[in-house]
C-alpha cells in the first residue's frame, strides 16, 4: 500500500484517525508522517491529541488544548535509535525499535500489566547462541523449584538426585572462573 | 517450486492429511515474532534497512532444504499483482498486513507449505508453522526447531527481563501465538457457543470467527488462540490452549450425538438440503456456501454423507473466495459473476467426488 500522502514510498503507518467524531483510516509513511505531523518529533510544536489508538485503553478521551502541556512535558522521553517519543509509543501503540524499550522502560510495566494479566516477566525460551548464561540461571531456578517441591512431598531420594545437579551446575561455574584467572 | 503451485491448489499439501481429532480440529498453528536486534522495526526502519533484510532472507534462505521442510521458496510481495496477494491470505500463507507493505515485504514458504516466514510485517519476522488436526504441542516443538535453525544466524531482539522484543506489546516476552481451527457446528446449531466464548475469554484466550465478519463465524469454523504473551512459558500457554480445545471437542461430540438423538430427522434433512444447493444451485453467495459446506461436511462426519471427501469444507471454503476465483478466472469479476463462479465450481467439485 502506498503512501496517502506522497504516494510514492510505502505505507508504513497505519491508524485510524478521528477528527470531529469522523473516523478516518490512514496510511503514510514515516517521512510524510514526521512532515505533515502525523507524528510528533521534538523539533516540531504540533500536538497530536486528536491521535487516538484505543488498543490500550490509554485516557485520551479527555485531552483537550489544556492537557497539551501535560504532553509537551511527557514528550522529551524520546528514543535515541529510531527517535520515537513516549506520546506516540503511546498513541500508535507499537514501539519502533529494541532500545524503545529500554527507553521507556520506567513507564512500561504498568502497560504490560494491563495488557498480560499482571504479568511483566518473561518466562519463555532463551535464544541458545545469545542467553547462555541465562540459560544456565534458568536452568538452576527451575532445578531449585523441583528440589523444593521433591522435600514437600518428602521423596528425598530424588531430592538428593537434583541436589548434585544443582551442585554440578555450580561447580561448572567456579571450574570457568578458576580457569579464568590462570 | 514455483509462486504458480502455491497460486494453483486451493488447499495446501499438509492439509491432504488427517491428523488427530480432524473431525472437529481443522489445523493446529503457532506463529513466532521475532526481530533484528539493531535494525528498527518496520513502521520505524528506513526503507533502505528493511530492503536489508529482505534480500539477506533471499541469499541465505531461499532454496534452502530445512529438515523435513523442502525447498524454501523465496517470493517478494512487489511481484505479486493484487489478485496474487489475496490468493496467498486467503490459503493463510501470508496475513493482510505483509499483503499491504508492497515494498520490502517478503515470504520464504517451504514445499508442503506447511511453514512460511513472513519477512517485513509488523515485525521483521513472522514464522508460521501448521499442522493438520490437533497438534499443538507438536508445532511448538517443529516451530522451535525453525526458531533455531533461524537464530544461529540472526541476532534476535532479546531481553532477559522481556523476551523477545516485538513492536506491538501485545506480542512482547514469547512473542507466540498458539492457535487451532474449530469447525464446531453443533455447539452453533444448539446456540451454546454463546455462552462458552464469554468463558473461554475469561481465561484469556480469544474465540474468532474465521472467514466472517467479526465475531460472526462464517461456516461455523473457529479460531481459539492465546492471547497473553508475558509471563507464561510457550509449554504453558500452549497447555492451557489444549485443555481448553480438549473441552471443546467433547462438548462438540456430545453435542452432535443429543442432536441426533433428538432432532436427527430433521439434522439430516439439513445436511441433504445444504447437498442439494451446492449440487444444483447456479448463484451462491460466499455466505451461503459456507453455511451449506459446514453442514456437508458435518454430514460426513456423521456418516451420513459416504461419497464426499472430508477436505472438502477446507478446499471449498478457501477455493470460493473472492481472490481464488479471480485467478481462476484470470481476470476481475463483479460480485454477481462471483457468485455464479462460486457455484459452478463447487458443482463441478462435487461431481468428481461420484
Ligand atoms: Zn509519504
Ligand atoms: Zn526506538
Amino acid at each position: 500500500m502506498q503512501c496517502q500522502e506522497c504516494h510514492k514510498r510505502p505505507a508504513t503507518l497505519h491508524f485510524t484517525q478521528i477528527i470531529q467524531g469522523q473516523k478516518m483510516e490512514v496510511h503514510v509513511c514515516n517521512v510524510c508522517a514526521k512532515e505533515k505531523g502525523y507524528m510528533t518529533y521534538p523539533e516540531d510544536g504540533y500536538s497530536l491529541h486528536h491521535l487516538l489508538s484505543g488498543l490500550f485503553n490509554f485516557d485520551t478521551s479527555g485531552l483537550t488544548s489544556t492537557h497539551a502541556e501535560n504532553y509537551q512535558q511527557s514528550k522529551d522521553l524520546q528514543c535515541p535509535k529510531c527517535e520515537m517519543t513516549f506520546s506516540q509509543f503511546k498513541q500508535i501503540g507499537k514501539f519502533g525499535c529494541a532500545v524503545c524499550y529500554e527507553t521507556f522502560n520506567e513507564r512500561l510495566d504498568p502497560i504490560f500489566r494491563r495488557v498480560h494479566a499482571g504479568n511483566i516477566k518473561h518466562n519463555g525460551k532463551i535464544p541458545k547462541r545469545q542467553g547462555g548464561d541465562l540459560h544456565k540461571k534458568k536452568q538452576l531456578e527451575d532445578l531449585k523449584l523441583h528440589l523444593k517441591k521433591l522435600i514437600e512431598n518428602e521423596e528425598f531420594e530424588e531430592a538428593a538426585k537434583v541436589r548434585d545437579q544443582i551442585r554440578a551446575l555450580n561447580q561448572d561455574d567456579d571450574h570457568s572462573e578458576a580457569g579464568d584467572q590462570s | 517450486m514455483t509462486l504458480q503451485q502455491f497460486m494453483n491448489e486451493a488447499i495446501s499439501p499438509w492439509m491432504r492429511k488427517d491428523g488427530p481429532d480432524s473431525d472437529i480440529v481443522l489445523s493446529s498453528r503457532i506463529r513466532l515474532a521475532r526481530n533484528f536486534a539493531n535494525v528498527p522495526y518496520p513502521i520505524a526502519a528506513d526503507p533502505k534497512e528493511l530492503e536489508e533484510i529482505r534480500s539477506f532472507f533471499k541469499e541465505k534462505y531461499e532454496g534452502q532444504d530445512f529438515g523435513s521442510y523442502k525447498d524454501l521458496a523465496f517470493v517478494s510481495i512487489r511481484d505479486l499483482s493484487a489478485i496474487e496477494r489475496r490468493v496467498l491470505v486467503e490459503k493463510h500463507l501470508i496475513s493482510p498486513l505483509l499483503a499491504k507493505h508492497s515494498e520490502a515485504a517478503a515470504v520464504l514458504i517451504s514445499e508442503n507449505e506447511q511453514v512460511s516466514l513472513m519477512i517485513n510485517e509488523e515485525d521483521h519476522i513472522r514464522l508460521q508453522l501448521y499442522l493438520p488436526g490437533f497438534q499443538l504441542s507438536e508445532a511448538l516443538q517443529q516451530a522451535f526447531e525453525f526458531d533455531d535453525w533461524l537464530e544461529e544466524k540472526i541476532n534476535y531482539a532479546f531481553d532477559e527481563t522481556r523476551g523477545y522484543l516485538t513492536s506491538c506489546p501485545t506480542n512482547v516476552g514469547t512473542g507466540m501465538r498458539a492457535s487451532v481451527m474449530m469447525h464446531l457446528p453443533a455447539l452453533v446449531l444448539t446456540k451454546q457457543i454463546n455462552r462458552m466464548i464469554p468463558a473461554i475469554n475469561q481465561l484469556g484466550l480469544v474465540v474468532r470467527g474465521i472467514y466472517g465478519e467479526g465475531s460472526e463465524a462464517q461456516g461455523n469454523i473457529f479460531q481459539i488462540s492465546n492471547q497473553i504473551t508475558l509471563g507464561k512459558s510457550e509449554q504453558d500457554i500452549v497447555a492451557d490452549l489444549q485443555s481448553v480445545v480438549k473441552q471443546l471437542i467433547e462438548q462438540e461430540r456430545y453435542a452432535r450425538q443429543q442432536l441426533i438423538k433428538q432432532s436427527g430427522d430433521k439434522l439430516e434433512d439439513r445436511i441433504y438440503r445444504s447437498y442439494g444447493v451446492l449440487a444444483y444451485a447456479r448463484i451462491i453467495e460466499s455466505k451461503e456456501a459456507a453455511t451449506c459446506l459446514s453442514n456437508v461436511r458435518l454430514g460426513i462426519d456423521l456418516g451420513l454423507l459416504k461419497n464426499v471427501s472430508r477436505n472438502i469444507l477446507n478446499e471449498l471454503m478457501i477455493l470460493t473466495q473472492p481472490g481464488f476465483l479471480q485467478h481462476y478466472a484470470k481476470k476481475t469479476l463483479a460480485a454477481s459473476e462471483r457468485d455464479q463462479l462460486r457455484a459452478s465450481l463447487i458443482r463441478q467439485r462435487l461431481q468428481l467426488e461420484q
